[in-house]
């Protein structure tokens, strides 16, 4: 099967600055794709550029068998977006808001009809057809962006940010959602920064900073190809004194403030120091796609 | 090729637009109205006939001219920057099947609708106070409003595409709106002008509409009518393109 995405070469720059410099993507059909990245590393451009929003300087975007910036609108025809700010029709009823949307797809109003109690149900929102926007919650216009983006039966869907600004409640059902869109079939492309919703949906993840891929294979991969499999968190009174005799039982010692991430494949020993050590407190677990992301990508701010 | 693509973005206003239909209406009729009935009959009772006609007969094109420009400035304006900028609605858009072009000919579309049902509104008063000489010429006054709102809804759109937010528009109104209702002819003959205020009177759209409207009214066909008509055009067709292109520039770089 012919990939629904391809990106090759991609290159975009502002100003003299490359923000999107030689990128490579092919995302897999039915697999949930993730695109990971520091703020301003060139997630959305990339995305824009996928698109066909925005022309590349160099390049090429191959979107659901058509060659963009040329087809882009024939190729949007397949496709389902959700971005990263509220786009909602304030105006519309939720209902109305599907209708309207449907209709720029060149889908008859009958057809949109048809597909809306469906996609309601999906979105959680049955019943709340007549409701206007105004009145529904974060969370419920999250999952009506997510709706919106369905009504025309997308092969592919793009979400910038899904679940940004969400409670853990509301992220969930998001999960779910898109969990239940995967096991359709569907192809998936989103960014996130957190890393937690990565490592649980996406089957392929990319990294991308400064505009360049510089990690690229399922979360199991990276945390075992990029890091230590278990990580120590230590924190509190005497850190420094007990960081100079400790560092020969680690691989590898990072200190971020006052707290010091200590990798290492033998947990055990460095537990047992800190048992010891009775100012100390700290956090053991497993390596995550955190740790990994920020050990490619550095602990510095970016905005 | 002909495309209609851009007809669910006028639908969209559209739908919108009906669900407060009545205060818009009001809001867009009332204030050209006031104009021409207290200006009218109030200040036409001190004057002699105006151009053979009485005052409110006078007045009576020129406020329709100046009611189809305000109803598609203040669309392309205001609204549409809410749309573009506030509501995000123009970029939902855009991640459909629907590119630029279509928003912004849906944009211009909707609001030269929206100026002609103002130009309807207006030509009704004119109708039942019996304004006119000839019943059959005032019909010529809607494709007139059509022209008009297209004119200025593209230079509207313009503007908007450049407008970092609402404030920016009050420049648009005191620079390029006020100066043409005052020289336009709107409220009294610009025959009195001298030749230079007359020079640069003829320039402006507004003028174009009005000579357009006056004579319809007053029972004549216009002078220079299809000058005037592709003087409206060309206003309207490059404010669209200059549009096209600087809005291009802010949403999709």
């Amino acid at each position: 099967m012919k990939s629904p995405l391809s990106l090759r070469g991609l290159t975009k720059s502002y100003g003299g600055q490359r923000v999107v410099d030689g990128f490579d993507l092919e995302l897999e059909p039915g697999r949930c794709h993730g695109l990971l990245g520091p703020n301003g590393a060139g997630k959305t451009t990339t995305l824009r550029l996928a698109l066909g929003l925005i022309e590349a300087d160099a390049g090429t975007v191959e979107l659901l068998g058509h060659v963009l910036p040329a087809e882009a609108k024939q190729a949007r025809r397949r496709v389902g977006v959700v971005p990263q700010v509220d786009s909602l029709d304030p105006d519309f009823t939720v209902a109305e808001n599907l209708q309207t949307y449907g209709r720029y797809f060149g889908l008859s109003g009958k057809t949109i009809a048809e597909r809306i109690p469906a996609l309601l149900d999906f979105a959680g929102l049955a019943g709340k057809a007549d409701a206007p926007i105004l009145t529904l919650s974060g969370g419920m216009k999250r999952r009506l962006t997510l709706a919106r983006a369905l009504v025309n039966d997308p092969d592919l869907i793009i979400l910038d940010e899904p679940t940004t600004g969400l409670d853990p409640q509301a992220r969930h059902l998001i999960w779910q959602g898109l969990r239940r869109l995967i096991s359709q079939g569907k192809t998936l492309l989103l960014t996130t920064h957190f890393m937690d919703e990565a490592e649980r949906l996406c089957d392929i993840i990319s990294v991308l900073d400064h505009g360049r891929s510089i990690a690229r294979g399922s979360p199991r991969e990276l945390i075992a190809g990029h890091i230590e499999p278990h990580v120590v968190e230590v924190f509190g009174e005497g850190l420094d004194e007990w960081k100079a005799c400790v560092s020969g039982l680690c691989r590898r010692c990072e200190q971020a403030g006052e707290t010091l991430f200590c990798y290492t494949d033998n947990p055990d020993k460095v537990v047992a120091e800190l048992e010891a050590a009775p100012g100390l407190r700290y956090l053991h677990r497993p390596a995550n796609l955190e740790d990994v992301f920020l050990k490619i990508t550095g602990r510095d701010l970016r905005d | 090729m002909i495309s209609f693509a851009w007809f669910p973005v006028w639908r969209r206003n559209f739908l919108v637009w009906r669900k407060l239909a009545g205060p818009s209406l009001l809001g867009n009729l009332a204030d050209p109205m006031l104009y021409m009935l207290g200006l009218g009959y109030g200040l036409g009772a001190l004057l002699p006939d105006v151009d053979g006609v009485p005052y409110l007969n006078f007045l009576a094109a020129g406020t329709l001219a100046y009611s189809v420009m305000n109803s598609a400035s203040f669309e392309t304006l205001y609204s549409a920057f809410s749309r573009m900028h506030v509501q995000k609605t123009w970029d939902a858009i855009l991640n459909t099947p629907l590119d630029l072009r279509d928003v912004l000919l849906g944009e211009l579309f909707w609001a030269t609708s929206k100026s002609l049902l103002s130009g309807i509104a207006i030509l009704l008063v004119i109708w039942v106070l019996g304004l006119y000489e000839h019943f059959a010429l005032t019909l010529v006054l809607l494709p007139v409003a059509v022209l008009t709102g297209f004119c200025f809804a593209g230079l509207g759109l313009s503007i908007n595409a450049v407008s970092p937010n609402y404030d920016f528009f009050l420049y648009y109104f005191t620079l390029a709106i006020t100066p043409m209702v005052l020289l336009g002819g709107v409220f009294y003959p610009t025959t009195a002008f001298p030749a230079w205020l007359a020079a640069i009177a003829a320039w402006l759209p507004l003028t174009h509409a009005i000579e357009l409207a006056r004579p319809l009214i007053l029972g004549q066909w216009p002078q220079g009518m299809l000058l005037h008509a592709a003087a409206l055009l060309a206003y309207g067709m490059a404010g669209f393109a200059a549009a096209l292109g600087l809005t291009r520039k802010r949403l999709l770089r």
